[in-house]
């Protein structure tokens, strides 16, 4: 493939994960909403569109024409860089997700991913260590205490989940003896997703995505009874809707690493051995990958209308105590893992 | 001109003047906000040199990690008094303008009489290779162990350290 064409399809890869990444965020606000509406045995958005399926187009439309409001303490250069921040993070992390095994198209042989190098997962790491500032930004430019305490919160309850995080992940990068992504996926042929093999490291990489996504029941950033509105309190118009829309986009990039490290990625189970066309086989393993997407939101979302939100001082135990030495734990059983069974 | 240079030239810019900006802000919020941006100024220029670890690297640990860390104490404390520190004591100034002049004699030194590395001019593919996280887990796992694990345990050390001080504070 020549220079051109290379940046052709990244451009055209690129322009579809945007626009397929601002509907299932939009719908993934559809998707809460009708969820918890069947958990607190409600309705539900009804009357936009059938179902109320046009709800979240007439909701982002009102954010857009409310007036912003920016107050006169905050700082404001910062105030405004934030849900920016906050955004492109959310949405730069999605280039190294595969979401299909590559794919012959008019000639060319596509990969199913924008970017695929060989140190993904540090990329991931790093966008993720970045997203706090969004937060953090937000919380002290506005000039509000409830603001400067929510962002304080969250960094340091991203700064604690991390580590966990980390060490979950170095479990995966020791079986697939990669930090390319298709490699991670590609390790996992059969049943031998990560969630099996390593249990432990699964249980602690999901809470910990809950945590660094700011959702129930680690929600702290944005406690309502304690701090109003959290560090989005002094924010409205479009910069609450970025901020709103970047919780979302946050949940659905957990939710695909989620299943790229430990749920097999787009890998359907022997499916090889059916003897399928290439292209159906294909087209069925992108399906599979979504699948385990939506299927991993809707965990989220079920999560997040059961549990109550954690105590702050339980919150940090869980992760320095518990998360912690589980992932640790991890590493040791994987290293158990290698020696022992020669995986 | 090739796209190595123009790059070049752009991230040094940005580095150089986010730099200048870190130190003449008053506020000190700011000044770690341009801190941040210089980390990723840096993190470019390693990575036009090849090395995309170190590169990574320097966002996770240094932009995502420390400065913030950084920017949370400088939240919670009350940084209002800082312009003044300048304006009134006047001491430091001296004190400053001697730091940087003995800094700046090193800096020349270093750029006039020191002579340019000359492994400069080595072949791209094997210097594409060195920066590889492969090429710098071997490293330090086989030829670099000693000093690897002595720094590991120094950080141990200083992690307990910093336990011990602050329990003993809230007792």
């Amino acid at each position: 493939m020549s220079l051109l064409e290379t940046v052709i399809f990244a451009v055209i890869k690129m322009l579809v994960i945007v626009v397929v990444m601002f509907l299932t965020v939009a719908y993934s606000v559809y998707f809460e909403r009708k969820i918890s509406a069947w958990a607190q045995n409600r309705m539900g958005p009804n009357r936009v569109g059938y179902r109320g399926l046009l709800q979240p187009f007439a909701d982002v439309f009102k954010l857009l024409v409310k007036e912003d409001i920016v107050p006169d303490a905050a700082h404001k250069p910062l105030h405004t860089l934030a849900p920016f921040i906050a955004l492109f993070v959310a949405f730069a992390t999605y280039a190294v997700v595969p979401f299909g095994p590559s794919i012959n198209l008019f000639g060319y042989d596509v990969k199913l991913v924008v970017a695929d190098v060989n140190i993904g997962i540090l990329y991931v790491l790093a966008l993720t260590s970045l997203g706090v500032y969004g937060i953090t930004f937000a919380g002290w430019s506005s000039g509000s205490k409830y603001s400067l305490m929510g962002g304080i919160r969250s960094s340091a309850q991203m700064i604690s989940y991390e580590v966990s995080m980390g060490f979950s992940i170095a479990g995966v990068l020791l079986l697939s003896e990669s930090l390319r992504p298709i490699e991670i996926v590609n390790a996992q042929y059969g049943w031998m997703w990560n969630a099996v093999l390593q249990p432990i490291g699964f249980i602690t990489f999901v809470v910990s995505a809950f945590a660094e996504t700011n959702r129930l029941p680690f929600d702290l950033p944005e406690a309502e009874p304690e701090l109003v509105g959290g560090y989005h309190t002094e924010y409205s118009s479009f910069k609450f809707a970025a901020f709103f829309l970047a919780e979302y986009a946050n949940m659905i990039i957990a939710s695909c690493l989620i299943v790229t490290l430990y749920l097999g990625g787009w890998q359907i189970p022997y499916i090889d051995k059916l003897g399928l066309g290439e292209t159906l086989t294909v087209i069925l393993q992108v399906g599979a990958f979504i699948f385990k997407v939506v299927f991993m939101l809707f965990f989220f979302i079920w999560v997040r209308w059961s549990i109550p939100r954690f105590r702050y001082d339980q919150l940090m135990n869980i992760g320095w105590k518990v998360m912690f030495p589980l992932s640790l734990v991890n590493i040791l059983w994987v290293a158990v893992l290698i020696m022992i069974f020669n995986l | 001109m090739n796209i190595e240079l123009i790059l070049f030239i752009i991230l040094a810019t940005i580095a150089a003047v986010t730099s200048i900006l870190v130190i003449t802000r008053s506020n000190a919020v700011i000044s770690a906000v341009f801190l941040v941006l210089n980390f990723f100024a840096l993190a470019g220029l390693y990575l036009l040199l090849n090395a995309q670890f170190i590169s990574v690297v320097q966002i996770i640990v240094y932009a995502g990690a420390i400065m913030v860390l950084f920017l949370f104490v400088i939240m919670l404390l009350r940084t209002d008094g800082e312009p003044r520190i300048f304006s009134d004591k006047r001491y430091i100034k001296y004190f400053a303008l001697l730091i940087s002049i003995f800094v700046f004699i090193q800096v020349s030194y270093l750029l006039l009489i020191g002579s340019p590395s000359k492994s400069v001019t080595g072949n791209q593919s094997a210097s594409i290779n060195s920066g590889t996280i492969e090429t710098i887990g071997k490293e330090l796992y086989t030829n670099y162990i000693i000093p690897f694990e002595v720094a590991g345990f120094l950080l141990l050390a200083a992690t307990i350290g910093a336990i011990i001080l602050a329990k003993k504070k809230f007792e």
